[in-house]
């Protein structure tokens, strides 16, 4: 019974500030939807790249994804 | 802490990229295969010559569809780390995995079958290559209305539990979130480009597989994000309610 030294903290749970969010959010989030758009869209509506080579090489993983492919 | 959160759900998500791979190339690579044979036989009975091959169909439907589902499952596993380091503690009393469970489920709803209710998915040969601007500004609207139409019911719920309860705060916000949708896909254009003569089964098959993909990513998020996140959340204690008991005694 001395399991009671170490108390299981589940029911009201600790929140993480939202100042130590942002900054993740801000860079981590960006990049994540740049590369959600290389997979989604790149070559597509939009293009960084010149060339179809991103495109095809996604080609079966954006129709999939539901994403338009073209 | 929210760089370990990040951390554990890109690894989910390279797991759910995995998985939904496998899941992609049993259910999904046999529809693009039929939908590829059908715009072959289109092009050569209207005498095209075939389209030239930059990236070859082996490429394409092994490890071009890994990349493309790996990294999309990725970016997705960490956003979902951020949104979950947002809501936990936020959305109620919810420890790690109901938390990361219900997130999935939302995000589920939200980010998928919403979108693909108004625009699914389509096989290749379906699809007009002039209008891909249009489509894919319909698509991303429609994404992006739907994920507003979620925060809007969640901070809803949030301001009537204090009057009303949650039993009754959760399932107005809800139908709150019905009614938003439901509005938007009824004003938002109908796009349909399926060709008279391409098989019904296999645009039908195809979406079914679209949207099992999209379940084998969320539902790997629901249960095994929740499990990494308890270890970055409650580092001392192995939160195991039977590791309370010290092992020797087994």
């Amino acid at each position: 019974m001395a399991q009671a030294a170490v108390p299981r903290p589940a029911v009201t749970p600790i929140t993480i500030p939202v100042k130590a969010i942002l900054p993740w959010a801000a860079f981590a989030g960006a990049f994540l939807l740049f590369l959600i758009y290389f997979v989604a869209s790149e070559q597509g509506a939009v293009a960084l790249f010149s060339g179809s080579g991103v495109h095809e090489f996604v080609h079966d993983g954006r129709h999939l994804l539901g994403f338009p492919c073209h | 802490m929210v760089r370990n959160l990040l951390i554990r759900g890109m690894l989910t998500g390279v797991l759910a990229g995995v998985l939904a791979w496998v899941f992609a190339w049993v259910f999904g690579e046999p529809e693009v295969r039929n939908a590829i044979a059908f715009e072959e036989h289109e092009a050569s009975a209207h005498g095209d010559h075939p389209e030239e091959e930059i990236v070859s169909r082996g490429v394409q439907s092994t490890i071009g569809m890994l990349t493309g589902v790996g990294v999309y499952g990725i970016a997705i596993g960490g956003l979902f780390a951020l949104v979950f380091a947002f809501a936990y503690g936020r959305i109620g009393p919810f420890g790690p995995r109901a938390t990361a469970g219900l997130l999935a489920l939302l995000g589920f709803v939200t980010v998928i079958v919403v979108p693909f209710l108004k625009y699914p998915a389509n096989p290749p040969a379906v699809g007009d290559p002039d209008t891909i601007g249009r489509r894919t500004a319909l698509y991303f609207g429609m994404l992006a209305l739907s994920v507003l139409s979620a925060a809007a019911s969640v901070l809803l719920a949030r301001r009537l539990t204090p009057r009303l309860g949650v039993e009754n705060a959760v399932p107005l916000a809800v139908a709150a979130f019905v009614v938003a949708v439901g509005v938007v896909m009824w004003a938002m254009p109908t796009v349909n480009e399926i060709p008279a003569e391409f098989s019904a089964v296999v645009v039908w098959r195809f979406r079914v597989a679209s949207l099992g993909i999209h379940t084998v990513i969320w539902t790997t998020f629901g249960l095994v994000f929740g499990l990494l996140a308890e270890r970055v959340l409650f580092p001392a204690a192995d939160p195991r309610p039977d590791s309370r008991v010290p092992a020797a005694a087994g």
